[in-house]
């Protein structure tokens, strides 16, 4: 630095931003505030580990006793999964496509957008509890709130992923001559199709999941196995129910890896 | 659509008359063009870049709407052919792009085969049913190109050279009566440029048809065209023969002569 001599004072380039100082601030005290409010201490804290651990006590060993049960509303929830899934994945193919701003003009894509948030505002729950209320108790119910939740999430990311694609490959098959449908089969398709798949197998994944769930609320499957046994404190027959999901859930991924496999 | 039985009748002739394109209103891209392309070989569109020569092509297979003025193929005006028809004129008129264009992850073979599509019916489409006829022909068309090899790698492992090549198959696949060609050879090492041209050109003379060559290199365009058009600001400069093009035209399209050596 050979002759340079700094004459005038120049502000630090990394200044302090007060204003976002001042929301970290803000973040903490509310948090600290929310702890007191919702009484949360030691004692609660020790007092609920004690309760835990005498679940566990009567959760083992688990009972597969009436393994009949069990198997019968594994059967169920895994027909819920797939039947959804793939009724699922097949409406978000068109919704998504539909919902594309880059292919489709604004008068369809602005109503497709609409029913796919739509689909994605409510949780599974409460869209579970909504079909038992208007078709009644039982898989149908379940089914269709999977579907529901499954074109809320493949549909949004696929509309996604095609707003992505290279427009450069769409036009080259548009100066064939090709119509709208080989256009989508031929230029779109093949640019999308390995995050499709992707999209689907998470989604499957999550469909088993979820399946095991609907049935708390009385939408058919294992769920409802595991809350009457829960509610007869058969916490034995609890523990067995729970292993069984996570080997459901394991065969699951394992699924979803080799779709995946093929399709890569 | 129009019937034009007020031009010269011959198939596969094109003429573009009074061409406007203006992407926004009271600012032509394109200021009345008048051409008529009604003998085979290759014709070179030679001019400065952002001068509306791809404008031009992309309004010849309607990627691109006209403002104004028409364009007659087949004795129909293509600017205002609409659905099916326009799709049924589009496939008899073949493009090769500067960056190649190809479905990146489908395989060569499949990439010259999709030059097919405006033939088949999206059921055939789905269900990936092209017939006997055009698979011979796309081997053909991909041996002819020097690609044999490669026929099931996918279109993103080639080098531009390649598939520049599998563009020009894909278009010859759709047996067209006018090749259009934006800045085919842009992308390329001055090699695989030459080489782009000769195929190019060979095409051309063995269907008998025109060929529509965007291309800002005078030398290469000089050597290869039967017909040069010079195009500047939007209008056309020069057409006529590429003896007839001297350094003054040059000037006039490209502006400046320091280039000129």
């Amino acid at each position: 630095m050979a002759g340079i001599t700094p004459s005038t004072h120049r502000d630090n380039p990394f200044k302090r931003n007060w204003f976002v100082t001042g929301l970290w601030a803000l973040l903490i005290t509310y948090l600290l505030y929310s702890v007191q409010a919702m009484g949360l201490n030691w004692t609660r804290f020790s007092e609920g580990l004690g309760h835990a651990g005498q679940l566990f006590e009567r959760m083992f060993p688990p009972n597969f006793a009436r393994w009949e049960l069990l198997l019968s509303g594994l059967a169920e929830s895994l027909e819920i999964a797939i039947i959804a899934s793939v009724t699922g994945i097949i409406l978000s193919l068109f919704l998504g496509l539909f919902a594309a701003r880059n292919l489709m003009p604004n008068w369809v894509t602005v109503p497709m957008r609409g029913l796919i948030a739509l689909c994605r505002t409510f949780h599974p729950v409460i869209i579970a509890i909504l079909f038992v209320k208007s078709v009644g108790f039982g898989a149908l119910a379940g089914i269709l709130t999977l579907v529901v939740a499954s074109i809320g999430f493949i549909a949004k990311l696929f509309a996604e992923a095609i707003e992505e694609i290279s427009l450069k490959q769409v036009e080259a098959i548009r100066a064939t001559g090709a119509g709208f449908v080989s256009l989508i089969l031929f230029s779109v398709m093949p640019q999308v199709f390995s995050r499709f798949i992707g999209f689907s197998t998470y989604q499957l994944d999550s469909n088993l999941r979820n399946s095991t769930m609907v049935g708390i609320v009385g939408a058919g499957g294992l769920g409802g196995t595991l809350f009457s046994a829960f509610q007869r404190f058969d916490y034995d027959f609890v523990a067995a129910i729970l292993i069984t999901i996570i080997a459901l859930i394991m065969f699951g991924e394992f699924l979803s890896n080799i779709v995946r496999r093929i399709f890569r | 659509m129009t019937t034009a039985s007020d031009f010269p009748v011959s198939p596969n002739a094109l003429y573009i008359r009074g061409l406007k394109k203006e992407y926004t209103p009271g600012n032509p891209i394109l200021k009345g063009i008048d051409i008529e392309i009604n003998s085979p070989g290759i014709i070179a569109i030679i001019g400065p870049s952002g001068t509306g020569k791809s404008t031009l092509l992309r309004c010849i297979n309607r990627l691109i709407d006209p403002t104004a003025g028409e364009i007659i193929f087949h004795q129909s005006n293509l600017c205002l052919a609409k659905g099916s028809q326009l799709r049924k004129l589009r496939r008899h008129v073949g493009m090769v792009f500067q960056e190649y264009n190809l479905v990146e992850r489908l395989s060569v073979i499949e990439n010259v085969l999709t030059g097919r599509l405006g033939y088949m019916s999206a059921w055939s489409a789905w269900r990936r049913k092209f017939s006997q006829a055009d698979i011979d022909m796309a081997f053909q068309l991909l041996d002819a190109v020097g690609l044999t090899e490669h026929a099931n790698k996918r279109a993103d492992s080639l080098s531009g050279g390649q598939r520049q090549r599998v563009g020009i198959a894909r278009a010859v696949m759709q047996d067209p009566h006018i090749l259009l060609a934006d800045e085919p050879t842009s992308s390329l090492d001055p090699k695989t440029a030459v080489e782009i041209m000769e195929l190019l050109e060979k095409f051309a003379e063995e269907k008998n048809i025109p060929t529509l060559v965007n291309i800002h290199d005078v030398n290469l365009a000089r050597r290869f065209a039967t017909r040069m058009i010079g195009m500047s600001e939007g209008v056309v400069v020069y057409d006529g023969a590429p003896e007839g093009i001297t350094d003054d035209h040059l000037k006039q399209i490209y502006g400046g002569e320091s280039w000129l050596v």
